[in-house]
């Protein structure tokens, strides 16, 4: 890897933000050679890397790069197959957290690991006292807390149950806690991904106190703009290996996104299209009040072959509900829907995906996939009736098998097997099989509901290939999204919803992004 | 109004907190497993292992303080078995619970015809004896219910409060109650979840096994078929009744044994009126009633019944 020959010395490299700490050029965390496989697919293959006192290293990579498992070795979740890491220039032992912890490692998992029914404080202090002692010392353990909220900006009340805490709260407890036991070395997984842009800011400044007092800190990311705003260096991990290094200084947002993806990242171009015939009519459609977002009143749209409609807005003003229409789910208390020309009656989602409504739901792993059956049996799950998968009442695992081969060949999915557990998959490669299974039939209809939602630039570009290929045959598609810009790259019109009700459609270009804004807002008065 | 100056008589109270004490021990043994993350259904076979245990130590010339801790080891035995089963292998908890009951209700009596072929009336041995409480057990009523009991029964009452300072001010208390909430809180906290979790259940299968010796050591003197009858259900769901919690437990299997106590009562006064069925069915109605009204709004251990697989994903 040659971590010395790319990194600038202190004194002569570009100044940064954080650089100006570290000042000894003492290794405090060595990895070497670490490789980890789960079945057939390699995590993590043969990383190393060295991290110095005092430095913020960005660790930068797609979904399923494999920089989560990296960290869940360091930090004895995980057994490494090959490979060693050394702590303070003593080898730590694998497999332990409390190795791990004594070793002066801490780590704030993505997914917290706080217990609900208990304190901060209570959560804290688990695990930093002997077990047999007789007492836990509440009042030392709480005057630490508060002195280390002060010193870190880190407000949160020791005797708050951790139920009742934010998200944003819950993330200072987890820092709280490695800070508590002296952790000089602190691992944060993806840590902006539950934050609001206020919360993000809190915690790029407690990474800045933290580093002056000379604490090292590996920062997990995917957000190009969050690693230049907070790091010294960035390590790129691409498909578990480490795919480059550099000081964050002297490097850019396009370069660090070609190391990610492995090729430069260029939008889709989207080719005029003549848009064809209407393909599903909604007209004056009302729903009840089932379910947390807006409910709908009088809403029509239509969407045409070869176009894509593109629905702006803010979430929860009906969007969801909207979804839940055209997919079957929900039900109408006025108006009607017309699918090539004829009204429909009956409305449901067997009724929907048999008229050629393709859906990419919301929420892949609550709805769109079920995380403890097989990729294949999930591929299946909208067609496992029809005799391509079923003869005589009796599922052709056979064909259900191939099918799914054929989509993690077709739809570029990283999975180890047909037979592996969904869940075992990153957001990406879900949201691909979801892709496949949902494009496969080569639906008329396709309704993409947030089908790039929380997925890495490599991924987003692909959901989108897919949907103007799909386009581009013929299809007419809605696209649901919460980010203006996507909605602005792919759309052909544009509508947007606001508490339940939706504009008038503009075509590409016609109106500006502060118009839209201003729809999205509820000002609706000159909507044609 | 006959019906109702029975709750006023001394005779009846002894009798509530008589029949209170084996729920106590078998409550508090379910709660700790539970907060720990496991339900313990062998609670049922795990009491009737403690009830022959406790009394044949005793029969075999043993002392009634060592019939206690052989029981207790005993059950701690059966606790382990569990364990092993249902925390490092993650088996099903309910089919593993099931199984201990019927595996050690069967070998305990399988052991007894073993040991005592030739009996056709279980042998008696001398059981604990009511201790009262110099000063306090002459308060009316309350005293003499409370403090004229045996020394089993004050060990329930200190279990309570044992437990209850051990889940809430202790560090190995906030190990137990974070491997029932979210186990990974506590593996990332460099505590072991397979040790916390098997060591809870193995505590409280001792505290199960002792609730059933009260049985045959206090309550009555000898062991017979089907004497823990049901109890260990009913501490199941004590626990529930208690949100998880030693002191409401404790209230949860008074009123329970009150009940119990006030319907043999009403059977002698109804006696020919009504069946006497109906009357042994009233304490299972109120709880089933009490379950329904307190239970909605209980919060389970969240982990609970979720097997923990380290460095799984």
């Amino acid at each position: 890897m040659g971590a010395g020959a790319v990194f600038a010395g202190p004194a002569g490299g570009p100044l940064h933000l954080f650089t100006k700490s570290c000042m000894t050029r003492e290794a405090v965390l060595r990895l070497s050679g670490i490789t980890k496989r789960f079945g057939p697919l390699v995590a993590n293959d043969a990383i190393s890397f060295e991290l110095m006192r005092g430095e913020v290293i960005a660790l930068l990579g797609e979904n399923g790069a494999g920089k989560t498992t990296l960290m869940n070795i360091l930090f004895g979740h995980y057994v490494a197959d090959e490979g060693a890491v050394e702590a303070f220039g003593a080898p730590l032992h694998p497999g332990d957290p409390k190795a791990a912890l004594a070793a002066g490692i801490g780590m704030v998992h993505q997914h917290f690991t706080l217990a609900d029914n208990m304190t901060v404080l209570e959560n804290i202090a688990l695990g930093t006292a002997p077990l047999w002692r007789p007492r836990l010392d509440r009042g030392a353990a709480r005057a630490r807390i508060r002195a280390l909220s002060a010193d870190f900006g880190l407000s949160v009340e020791p005797d708050a149950t951790v139920a009742a805490l934010t998200v944003g709260e819950r993330q200072r407890v987890e820092i709280l806690k490695a800070l508590y036991r002296d952790a000089r070395i602190l691992i944060l997984d993806e840590p902006t991904a539950v934050l609001t842009p206020g919360e993000t800011e809190a915690l790029f400044r407690t990474l800045k106190l933290l580093v002056a007092k000379g604490l090292s800190i590996i920062f997990i990311s995917h957000k190009l703009a969050e690693v230049m705003a907070v790091s010294d260096r960035v390590l790129v991990l691409r498909a578990g290996r480490l795919a480059g290094e550099r000081v964050t200084a002297s490097t850019g947002r396009a370069e660090l996104a070609a190391l990610m993806v492995g090729q430069e990242v260029v939008s889709p171009p989207v080719p005029a299209m003549r848009s064809g015939t209407p393909l599903l009519v909604l007209s004056e459609v009302s729903t009840g009040g089932r379910g947390t977002g807006a409910r709908l009143n009088r809403v029509s749209l239509t969407l045409r072959a070869g176009e894509i409609t593109g629905l702006a807005g803010v979430s929860g003003n009906g969007q969801s509900a909207l979804a839940g229409v055209i997919a079957g789910t929900e039900t109408l208390t006025t108006g009607e829907i017309e699918i090539g020309g004829t009204v429909v009656s009956a409305w449901s989602p067997r009724e929907a995906l048999r008229r050629g409504i393709g859906r990419i739901p919301e929420d892949r792993h609550a709805v769109g996939t079920i995380g403890d059956m097989s990729v294949a049996e999930n591929v299946i799950s909208e067609q496992y009736r029809t005799a391509r998968f079923a003869r005589h009442g009796l599922l052709d695992w056979a064909a259900a098998r191939a099918f799914a081969e054929e989509i993690i060949r077709d739809y570029d999915v990283k999975c180890p097997s047909p037979d592996s557990r969904i869940r075992l998959l990153s957001g990406g490669n879900m949201q691909k099989l979801i892709l496949g299974r949902a494009l496969d039939p080569k639906p008329r209809i396709i309704l993409a509901n947030q089908p790039t939602r929380g997925l890495d630039v490599g991924a987003v570009s692909y959901v989108h290939r897919r949907l103007l290929e799909a386009r581009e045959r013929g299809a007419a598609i809605l696209l649901i999204s919460e980010d203006l810009e996507e909605i602005l790259a792919l759309s052909d019109r544009i509508v947007v919803m606001s508490r339940g009700r939706l504009s008038g459609a503009s075509a590409r270009g016609e109106r500006t992004i502060a118009e839209l804004g201003e729809l999205m807002a509820g000002h609706q008065g000159e909507a044609a | 109004m006959e019906a109702l100056d029975i709750l006023v008589t001394t005779s009846f109270w002894v009798a509530a907190i008589r029949i209170a004490s084996p729920l106590i021990f078998a409550t508090l043994g379910e709660l700790i497993c539970e907060r720990a993350g496991v339900l313990n259904l062998g609670i049922e076979g795990i009491m009737t292992v403690g009830a022959f245990a406790g009394w044949f130590t005793v029969y075999s010339g043993g002392d009634l303080w060592t019939g206690v801790f052989v029981a207790a080891f005993a059950g701690a035995a059966f606790g382990l078995l569990h364990a092993t089963l249902t925390v490092p292998l993650g088996l099903s908890q309910h089919v593993v619970g099931i199984g201990i009951t019927l595996l050690a209700t069967s070998l305990t009596y399988f052991t007894y015809r073993l040991a005592l072929p030739q009996v056709t009336s279980p042998p008696k041995i001398e059981p604990f004896q009511p201790l009262p409480i110099p000063g306090l057990s002459q308060i009316p009523v309350i005293g003499e219910a409370m403090f004229s009991q045996t020394p089993l029964t004050y060990l329930a009452f200190v279990s309570v409060a044992v437990v209850a300072w051990v889940l809430y001010r202790t560090p190995l208390g906030l190990a137990v109650r974070a491997a029932g909430e979210n186990p990974s809180a506590v593996e990332a906290q460099g505590i072991s979840v397979t040790a916390v979790r098997m060591g809870a259940v193995m505590a409280g299968s001792a505290l199960m096994a002792i609730g059933g010796a009260f049985l045959t050591m206090s309550a009555f003197n000898s062991f017979f078929f089907q004497m823990v009858n049901g109890r260990g259900w009913i501490a199941i769901a004590l626990v529930v009744f208690g949100s998880w919690r030693p002191g409401k437990a404790l209230i949860g299997a008074i009123l329970f044994a009150a009940f119990d106590a006030y319907q043999i009562r009403l059977q002698q006064l109804a006696g020919g009126v009504l069946p006497y069925q109906v009357f042994l069915m009233l304490p299972y109605v109120l709880s089933i009633l009490a379950l329904v009204l307190v239970a909605r709004r209980a919060t389970y251990p969240k982990a609970l019944m979720i097997p923990y697989q380290k460095g799984e994903r």
